[in-house]
């Protein structure tokens, strides 16, 4: 299973700060698209993405244990 | 580096405590910024924010704007600070201090440092207004997510 972090506006629009994905073996891409078939969420085509902790682009494959998370764009400061 | 550099507060900054841990005897110039929360922006009227991170991650990123500066500028010494959860008005959201042996590059290394933070650093902060509540979406703090989506 596929740990996915939601933060700040999508974690509203989703109603969770944590979704289990069972996307090993797919790409970013695919998880993307994967939330978006299931939640009330506006397209993650943009949205950064860390895996297990660094920032990680569309085609990166997902492996089983890996701690995906989407990163909204940041306003920290 | 020493660990507690970049970290990650729930609790009210002690600026004092930031800036102590860069004093270095070979430093002659230490230069502090603190972000603080504004109340008014483009007419709308703060009332509080809220600032959520994803933590481990957000630290690390904070560690790495830290090896870059030290590689940008070669004997400057950083700690950085943010706070989470809600604050008010004119409390302070972050803390930055770069000592350098000289005051140039203190406060060039300073402006890098939270121009990365803004492009960066997984750190979100949701606006309190008067009128309603919107998460924030970019570093020039003016553009929301839906606005963003909008356009």
């Amino acid at each position: 299973m596929i740990q996915v972090l939601l933060f700040a506006r999508i974690q509203e629009e989703v109603g969770a700060d944590r979704v289990e994905a069972d996307v090993a073996g797919k790409s970013i891409k695919e998880l993307k698209r994967w939330m978006e078939d299931r939640y009330e969420v506006p397209s993650l085509a943009r949205t950064m993405t860390a895996v297990n902790e660094e920032f990680a682009g569309d085609e990166e494959v997902i492996n089983e244990g890996d701690t995906v998370a989407f990163i909204p764009p940041v306003s920290g400061g | 580096m020493q660990s507690n550099l970049f970290n990650l507060t729930w609790e009210p900054i002690d600026v004092q405590q930031v800036i102590d841990k860069v004093v270095d005897r070979n430093c002659g110039a230490i230069a502090t910024f603190l972000g603080t929360v504004r109340e008014m922006t483009a007419g709308k009227k703060t009332l509080q924010l809220e600032y959520q991170a994803y933590e481990p991650m957000a630290v690390k990123t904070l560690a790495q704007i830290g090896e870059e500066v030290q590689r940008k500028w070669p004997g400057a010494n950083v700690a950085i600070t943010h706070r989470l959860g809600t604050l008010g008005i004119s409390d302070v959201a972050v803390v930055v201090a770069v000592s350098s042996p000289h005051r140039k590059p203190a406060y060039e290394a300073n402006a890098y440092i939270m121009e990365r933070i803004k492009e960066m650093v997984p750190i979100w902060k949701k606006e309190f207004w008067e009128d309603g509540t919107q998460w924030i979406g970019d570093q020039r703090e003016t553009t929301s997510h839906e606005e963003e989506g909008n356009r």
